[in-house]
């Protein structure tokens, strides 16, 4: 059975380390947040200015002057901090956020991502994925294995404009972990339950690396 | 000292066609409502926005766009408004679309002075195009310049007669930035006090970089993404 869109999140949690500071992108990133291990202290960064990131208010207590990058009423955390987007960047760019995970469109099997533009199409802008990939130590892409027409969004180059170049570590899909290989490849880690390496096979398009026995994802 | 000036009307009324404006807020979160709307009733024409986003159809930089008030956005993300799209799409509206952080670092580049910044955001993108680049200990940076605004119009939680400032929460995001960098700076506060009432160490904005500023009224402070939680009992 391929994962649904809460247990990739849930997956990638488990990548979550304690003392992390980590900033989600929209769509499945952000529900990585609900995944977060009980006891374990991970701060999230919300690019427009806030490190400390809480849960959705309640029902009648929205405050407009507080969102995340998403435009998402949210709370803060105690111990939070607010700053301006340039402060919010220079930390991102300075390598501080411990980890980040975002949504993609395309990724290559040397870690090039594609997910701000499809060419003819609307073109809604990178927002602050650009700075992001280019600076993160740690990236997670989290997306589906295939696009709606069923082809491979894991390729051996990005067809669509990039959003950055070899930044990608890790990639997280409804059907595989799989790693970045340094020399370009998808190294085939941990399987969807149920879903076995020739599937996995026939849906990357991109060069697949499998090494023994692919054991199956605990979730 | 005293940069008050009696309202939106009074603060935008130099603002001509053909001006570049910085516009402070991040979505519909700290933007300076109350200019907008006197921009729009001033009718001033071929401007090129400096925003992060362009608002909504009928709210903020929107209501601009409705009004073919605006030639160029210079933007990073603008996925929220049809008007939009209709525009760009029959070519009516120019965009330039730059990686967040450069545009916030563009901004602050402005205020401090300096001529330009090295970002490796968009290096081997179609962003880097024609753009200078340096290398500095095996990492390649693209050379982006400070932004050039005629005016900056940005929207502050509390402010004081010198101008000084102080946001709230994440209405900060580009707002501190922007003021930096306008030539003229025009701030519209929530909440507007005489000078010495605010504690110096709290301010976000020295009011050397303010120029004008006035009392706001009427806050809508709409929001793009109401997302709450249940009460449990």
């Amino acid at each position: 059975m391929a994962l649904t869109k809460e247990q990739i999140a849930q997956r990638i949690a488990r990548e979550l380390k304690d003392g992390y500071y980590v900033n989600l992108g929209i769509g499945i990133p952000t529900l990585v947040a609900n995944y977060i291990p009980e006891g374990m202290d991970v701060i999230l960064q919300s690019e427009n200015g806030l490190l400390g990131m809480g849960p959705f208010p309640f029902e009648g207590e929205e405050d407009p002057d507080l969102i995340n990058a998403g435009k998402q009423t949210i709370t803060t955390i105690p111990g939070s901090s607010f700053f301006d987007s340039a402060m919010s960047f220079g930390m991102i760019r300075a390598g501080k956020v411990d980890l980040t995970v975002l949504g993609a469109m395309e990724v290559s099997e040397k870690g090039d991502i594609a997910n701000w533009k499809i060419p003819g199409k609307m073109v809604k802008g990178m927002g602050g994925a650009m700075d992001l990939v280019a600076s993160a130590r740690y990236i997670i892409v989290a997306m589906l294995h295939t696009n709606p027409k069923g082809e491979s969004k894991l390729l051996p180059e990005c067809t669509l404009p990039l959003t950055g170049v070899r930044c990608v570590k890790k990639v997280v899909t409804d059907l595989a972990v799989l790693d970045i290989h340094p020399d370009g490849g998808f190294i085939l880690r941990e399987r969807a339950p149920g879903v076995s390496t020739d599937e996995i096979k026939a849906k990357t398009a991109g060069k697949l690396i499998i090494e023994g026995d692919i054991p199956e994802m605990e979730i | 000292m005293n940069k008050v000036v009696a309202n939106a009307d009074e603060a935008i009324k130099d603002i001509f066609d053909g001006a570049i404006l910085m516009l402070g807020g991040f979505g519909l979160c700290g933007i300076p409502e109350n200019c907008i709307a006197a921009l729009v009733r001033k009718g001033v024409k071929h401007l090129t926005c400096i925003s992060n986003n362009a608002g909504v159809d009928d709210f903020g930089i929107g209501l601009m766009l409705k009004n073919r008030q605006v030639k160029k956005m210079i933007s990073s993300y603008v996925g929220e408004n049809a008007e939009f799209e209709r525009q760009l799409l029959s070519g009516e509206l120019e965009v330039e679309l730059i990686p967040q952080g450069t545009l916030a670092t563009r901004c602050l580049a402005a205020g401090y002075g300096m001529p330009a910044i090295f970002t490796p955001a968009g290096v081997g993108t179609e962003v880097a195009e024609g753009k200078e680049i340096r290398n500095f200990n095996g990492k390649d940076y693209l050379l982006e310049y400070a932004f050039e605004a005629d005016f900056a119009i940005v929207k502050a939680w509390k402010g004081d007669t010198h101008g000084n400032l102080i946001y709230k929460d994440t209405a900060r995001n580009f707002n501190p930035l922007m003021a930096m960098a306008g030539k003229i700076t025009i701030a519209e506060v929530e909440h507007l006090v005489p000078a010495g009432e605010l504690d110096p160490n709290c301010i976000h904005t020295p009011g050397i970089y303010v120029h004008r500023i006035f009392q706001g009224e009427k806050y809508e402070k709409r929001i793009e993404q109401r997302t709450v939680r249940k009460k449990m009992n």
